[in-house]
C-alpha cells in the first residue's frame, strides 16, 4: 500500500467544458478523504478515472510507485486491486450474498475452505453471517450496502472508492452506516475516497474533505480546519451554514476578524468590500449590537433559525433560544468572521 | 513500471472489428450485391424488357391493391380491438390478445391454407355441417379480395400492437386529470387518446401495408390456383421457368418491391418521429372507461371475429387432415389419421423437410445467439452514430420483404465462392445464411433490451473484482440476460421453422424446408396431407408461444410480440 496521487488529473468529454480540470492531489495511506461538491461538479468523474472507468484526458494517476493512468494509457479496472461501493449497491442479483461477497476472490482463485473462510469473516465485520445464503433481492436497503461493503473489504483492496453510498438510504439506516463506514476504515486501514454532496457525511467520516466545484478542486483539509478556514468564496458557501457579508475591513490584520473590527467597518462606507464568512453560531441577539431586521423565524427542534436583514440590505443567519417575531429590529453582536 | 495499456473502455480491442465485419457480412454484402445488380440491369437497358410486358404492370397493381386493401382491413381491426382492450373495462384482456396476436404467429401459407379449407364448395368442415355451397360454384377466396381479405387478417395484429404500445403509455391518472378538468369522455377520447394514438395508427398501418407487399405464402395460395400474380409470386414463377434474363428481371422486380416497401418504412419513421411519448407520468394502471350494458355486446363481437379469423380457420384445417381427401365430410366412418401417418411415417419429403427445418431453425436460433450477445454487448456500451449504422445494418433485412433477400442472396451465390471455388446455391448452407441475415434483428431485440436495462455497475463491480472480459461475460453478464436469450432463442426458432417466403426461392430437391413442403403439398393436390402438417406447425407455433409466455415475467418490457 502506499499513497494516492492525482497529478494535474483533467477530463474532457467532448462537451466544450472539462468535466475535471487540473485537480492535484494527494491521498495519504490510509486516509479516508471526502471529495465533496454539488451534483455536476466532477466529483464521480474523478472517481471514476481512479476506478479506471474512464480515462483521464491529461495528467496522471499514481498509487505510490505504480502508474495507474496517464495520458497516452490506463491500467484496466480489473488490475488495479481496488473496491468500489456504487451508489446502486451493484450486487448481483443471481447469486447469493456468500457469492457476492466471494466473487473476487473466487477471480483471484481462491476456492475451497480459504474462500468459505475469508468470505465467513467479511460477513461477520458487517454482521450479515446469517445472511450468507440469501439472494440480494431478500435484502433490505440497509442490509444490501453492507453486503457490498463485505465485497469491498473481502480482498484487502489498496484502495476503497465509494459512490455516494447514502444517497439512497433514509436518515435513520445513514446513522448506522456512517458508524459501519468508521469501523470498517479503522478496521482495513485501507484509503479510502468517499465521494457525496453532503457536507454531514463528508464532515463526520473523513479525515480530509476536499471540495470541488466545476471540475476544479477548491481546497483539501482537514474537516475542522475546511468549517473553520475555509478558502474563497466558493469552499465557504458550501461547507457550512452561514452568510457572507462584503465589508470594509483594513488590508493587513488576521483573517478571524472580531466584533470591534466589524462594528467598525459597518460605521465605514467608502472602500473596498471584502467577503467574510459569519457562521450562524457567531451572531447573538445583543442590546450593544447594530440593528437588524428579522425576515423570517423558523422553527427548527432544538431551536429557531432565524434570517436577519442589514440596514444595507446583506442577509446574515442566527440561531435563537425563542421566536421572534417577523419584522422586527433587534440589536445583535457578530462575535466573530472569517474573511475569506 | 506495469505497462499501461490503451483501453478507452470494457470492450476488448477486438470486438468492434468483430462485430462490423459479422454485420458486413450478413447484411451490407448481400443489399450490396442487389442494389448493384438492380442498378447495373436497370442502366443496361435490360430493364425495357421487363417494364414493357403488360404483366409486370398487372402483378404491381394487383400487389398495390392488395396490400391497401389488407391495410384497411388490418387497420379497421387492430384499431377496433386495441382501443377496446386497453382503454375499457373488457374482461379477459390477456386472452384476447394472445389470441388477437396468434394468426401473426402463424405461417402466411398455413392461414391461407386454412381459410380455403373453410370457404368453396369442397370444404370438408362445411360438409361436414351440412352448410357447403354447391359443386361447381367458385372459391371465392381465389381472388384479389379474398388475398387482400387475408392480408388484413394476418397483419391487423400488428396495427393492435403499435397502437397499443402507444396507448399503453397513457396512465389512468392522465385520463382522470383531463376528466378532473371537466372534460367528458368524448373530449377526453378526441384531445387526450386520439393524439396519443395517431403515430402508431399510421406506424401500424405502414408496418402492415410493407408486410402485405412482401408477403409470398397468402398470393401464392390464393392467387396462383387463379393466375393472379402479385410481385413476390411473380418473382417465384419468374425463377420456376428459369431463362437468360432471369437474373436481371428478378432484381429488378425485387427492386421494386423494395422501394414500395422503403416507402411505407419512410412513412412508418416520420409518424414515429420525435414522438416517444413512453414516459409520461408514472405507468400505472391503463386508463378504464366503463362500457356498461355495451361490455357484453363488445365481448360478444369480439369472440365472433376470433371465431371467424382464427377458430373456423383452424377447425377447418383440422378437419382437413382428418379426411382421406379433400371434398369428403368428416364423420365416423371418414375419420381417420392417415395423412398424419403419412406425413410422419411415409413420405420421405415431409421427413426431410421436418429435418431440415429443425436444422435451419435450431442452428439459425443458437448460431446467432452467439453473435447477438456480443453485438448487444457493443451496442449497450459504446453508444453513438457507429452503433445506430450496426444497428440500422441489422434491421434492414428483417424489415425487406424476405423474397427481396432471397433474391439478393441467389444473386450473391449464384457463382462459387471466390477462393474456395465452392458453390453453395442449391444446398442447405445459402437458406442457413439467408437466415442468418433475416433473423438477425429478431435474435438482437430481446439481448439488447437486456443489456440495456442491465445497470452498468453491475460489470463496472465485476470489473473491479479483478474480472477481465470473458470472466465477467461468463460469470455477470450472461446469466443476468439468459431470460431474454432464451426469448432470443424461442423466438427465431418460432419464426425460423415455418418460414416459406426466403426458404420458397432458395430451396432445391432435398433441402425444403416446412413451408415449402406445405406450400408445395398444397400444389400438388394432397391437401389433407398439407394440412396435416399445417395443424403439427400450428400446434408447434402455439406450444412455443406458451413457453413464452412462461418466460414472460423475467424478460425485459416489450420482448414479446404480442405483450407490452
Amino acid at each position: 500500500m502506499a499513497q494516492l496521487i492525482l497529478n494535474h488529473l483533467s477530463k474532457d468529454f467532448g462537451t466544450g467544458r472539462a468535466a475535471v480540470a487540473d485537480l492535484s492531489l494527494t491521498v495519504r495511506e490510509g486516509g479516508f478523504l471526502a471529495l465533496l461538491g454539488p451534483s455536476g461538479c466532477g466529483k464521480t468523474t474523478v472517481l471514476r478515472m481512479i476506478a479506471g472507468f474512464e480515462q483521464p484526458t491529461d495528467g496522471s494517476i499514481l498509487l505510490g510507485e505504480r502508474t495507474l493512468a496517464d495520458g497516452s494509457g490506463s491500467l484496466p479496472p480489473e488490475k488495479r486491486n481496488m473496491a468500489m461501493v456504487f451508489q446502486s449497491y451493484a450486487l448481483w442479483p443471481h447469486m447469493t450474498v456468500a457469492q457476492n461477497v466471494g466473487y473476487p476472490l473466487k477471480v483471484r482463485g481462491v476456492s475451497g475452505a480459504a474462500w468459505e473462510t475469508r468470505v465467513r469473516d467479511a460477513l461477520a465485520v458487517v454482521r450479515l453471517e446469517e445472511f450468507a445464503m440469501r439472494r440480494p433481492a431478500g435484502l433490505s436497503g440497509g442490509q444490501r450496502q453492507r453486503v457490498a461493503l463485505a465485497r469491498c473489504l473481502v480482498t484487502s483492496p489498496d484502495v476503497v472508492l465509494l459512490d455516494e453510498p447514502l444517497a439512497n438510504l433514509d436518515r435513520h439506516l445513514k446513522a448506522a452506516m456512517e458508524e459501519t463506514f468508521r469501523e470498517f476504515h479503522a478496521r482495513s486501514g485501507a484509503t479510502m475516497i468517499y465521494v457525496t454532496h453532503d457536507q454531514g457525511e463528508a464532515m463526520a467520516l473523513a479525515t480530509d474533505i476536499a471540495v470541488m466545484s466545476e471540475g476544479r478542486l477548491m481546497q483539501v483539509a482537514s474537516p475542522q480546519e475546511i468549517y473553520a478556514r475555509p478558502e474563497g468564496r466558493i469552499v465557504g458557501g458550501l461547507v457550512g451554514q452561514g452568510a457572507i457579508l462584503d465589508l470594509t475591513l483594513p488590508d493587513h490584520g488576521s483573517r478571524l476578524v472580531f466584533w470591534q473590527a466589524i462594528e467598525a467597518s459597518f460605521r465605514q462606507t467608502a472602500g473596498p468590500s471584502r467577503p467574510v464568512l459569519v457562521r450562524p453560531e457567531h451572531v447573538v441577539a445583543d442590546p450593544l449590537g447594530i440593528v437588524l431586521q428579522v425576515v423570517s423565524c423558523l422553527f427548527e427542534g432544538e431551536r429557531f433559525a432565524l434570517s436577519l436583514r442589514t440596514a444595507g440590505g446583506q442577509s446574515l443567519k442566527a440561531y435563537s433560544a425563542t421566536a421572534m417575531p417577523c419584522g422586527i429590529l433587534q440589536p445583535f453582536v457578530i462575535r466573530q468572521g472569517w474573511l475569506l | 513500471m506495469p505497462r499501461l495499456s490503451i483501453i478507452r473502455s470494457s470492450q476488448p480491442v477486438w470486438l468492434l472489428p468483430f462485430v462490423v465485419v459479422i454485420v458486413c457480412l450478413l447484411s451490407g454484402l448481400p443489399l450490396a450485391r442487389l442494389l448493384y445488380a438492380g442498378l447495373r440491369f436497370s442502366l443496361q437497358g435490360k430493364a425495357t424488357g421487363l417494364f414493357t410486358e403488360p404483366a409486370t404492370w398487372i402483378a404491381i397493381r394487383n400487389t398495390l391493391t392488395t396490400s391497401v386493401g389488407g391495410t384497411a382491413i388490418s387497420v379497421f381491426l387492430g384499431a377496433t380491438f386495441a382501443f377496446v382492450v386497453t382503454l375499457t373495462d373488457f374482461r379477459g384482456k390477456s386472452f384476447f390478445s394472445f389470441a388477437f396476436v396468434l394468426p401473426m404467429m402463424i405461417p402466411p401459407q398455413v392461414t391461407a391454407l386454412a381459410w380455403v379449407q373453410m370457404s368453396g364448395p369442397a370444404s370438408p368442415l362445411l360438409k361436414t355441417l351440412g352448410i357447403a355451397p354447391p359443386l361447381g360454384s367458385p372459391q371465392p377466396l381465389y381472388s384479389l379480395s379474398g388475398i387482400a381479405l387475408l392480408l388484413g387478417v394476418q397483419h391487423a395484429p400488428l396495427v393492435f400492437l403499435a397502437l397499443k404500445a402507444g396507448l399503453g403509455s397513457l396512465p389512468r391518472d392522465g385520463v382522470e386529470a383531463a376528466r378532473l378538468a371537466g372534460a367528458s369522455p368524448l373530449p377526453v377520447f378526441r384531445d387526450i387518446i386520439l393524439p396519443l394514438a395517431v403515430p402508431g395508427l399510421i406506424a401500424g398501418a405502414a408496418i402492415a401495408f410493407v408486410s402485405g407487399v412482401g408477403n409470398f405464402g397468402i398470393p401464392a395460395i390464393l392467387g396462383i390456383p387463379a393466375s393472379i400474380y402479385v410481385l413476390p409470386t411473380l418473382i417465384y414463377s419468374r425463377l420456376s421457368s428459369f431463362g437468360a434474363g432471369t437474373f436481371a428481371e428478378m432484381s429488378q422486380l425485387s427492386m421494386v418491391i423494395a422501394v414500395i416497401a422503403g416507402l411505407g418504412l419512410a412513412v412508418q419513421q416520420w409518424a414515429l418521429k420525435g414522438r416517444d411519448y413512453r414516459i409520461i407520468g408514472l405507468s400505472g394502471q391503463n386508463a378504464a372507461f366503463s362500457l356498461g350494458p355495451f361490455r357484453l355486446v363488445a365481448e360478444t363481437g369480439f369472440c365472433l371475429v376470433l371465431f371467424f379469423v382464427l377458430a373456423a380457420p383452424l377447425a377447418a384445417l383440422v378437419t382437413s387432415s382428418l379426411v382421406p381427401t379433400y371434398g369428403v365430410p368428416l364423420n365416423l366412418q371418414t375419420v381417420s389419421l392417415d395423412a398424419y401417418r403419412e406425413i410422419l411415417f411415409r413420405q420421405s419429403v415431409t421427413l426431410t423437410a421436418f429435418a431440415n427445418s429443425l436444422f435451419l431453425a435450431g442452428t439459425t436460433a443458437c448460431g446467432l445467439l452467439l453473435f447477438t450477445v456480443l453485438t448487444a454487448y457493443l451496442l449497450a456500451r459504446r453508444p453513438g452514430k457507429l452503433a445506430n449504422v450496426i444497428t440500422s445494418l441489422i434491421e434492414i433485412p428483417y424489415a425487406l420483404p424476405g423474397i427481396v433477400l432471397a433474391v439478393a442472396f441467389i444473386l450473391l451465390f449464384a457463382a462459387p465462392l471466390p477462393l474456395l471455388n465452392v458453390s453453395i446455391y442449391g444446398t442447405i448452407w445459402i437458406i442457413l445464411i439467408a437466415y442468418f441475415s433475416s433473423f438477425f434483428a429478431v435474435s438482437l431485440k430481446p439481448v439488447a433490451s437486456a443489456f440495456l436495462q442491465l445497470d452498468p455497475s453491475l460489470e463496472e463491480a465485476a470489473r473491479l473484482s479483478g474480472a477481465g472480459f470473458g470472466r465477467r461475460m461468463r460469470d455477470i453478464l450472461v446469466p443476468l440476460i439468459a431470460p431474454a436469450a432464451g426469448a432470443s432463442v424461442i423466438l427465431v426458432f418460432l419464426i425460423a421453422c415455418s418460414e416459406l417466403t426466403v426458404s420458397a426461392l432458395l430451396w432445391s430437391a432435398g433441402t425444403q424446408t416446412l413451408g415449402v413442403a406445405i406450400f408445395n403439398l398444397d400444389d400438388s393436390g394432397s391437401s389433407d396431407l398439407a394440412s396435416a402438417l399445417s395443424v403439427l406447425v400450428v400446434v408447434m407455433v402455439i406450444l412455443l408461444m406458451l413457453m413464452l409466455e412462461m418466460l414472460a415475467k423475467h424478460l425485459p418490457r416489450g420482448v414479446l410480440p404480442w405483450r407490452n
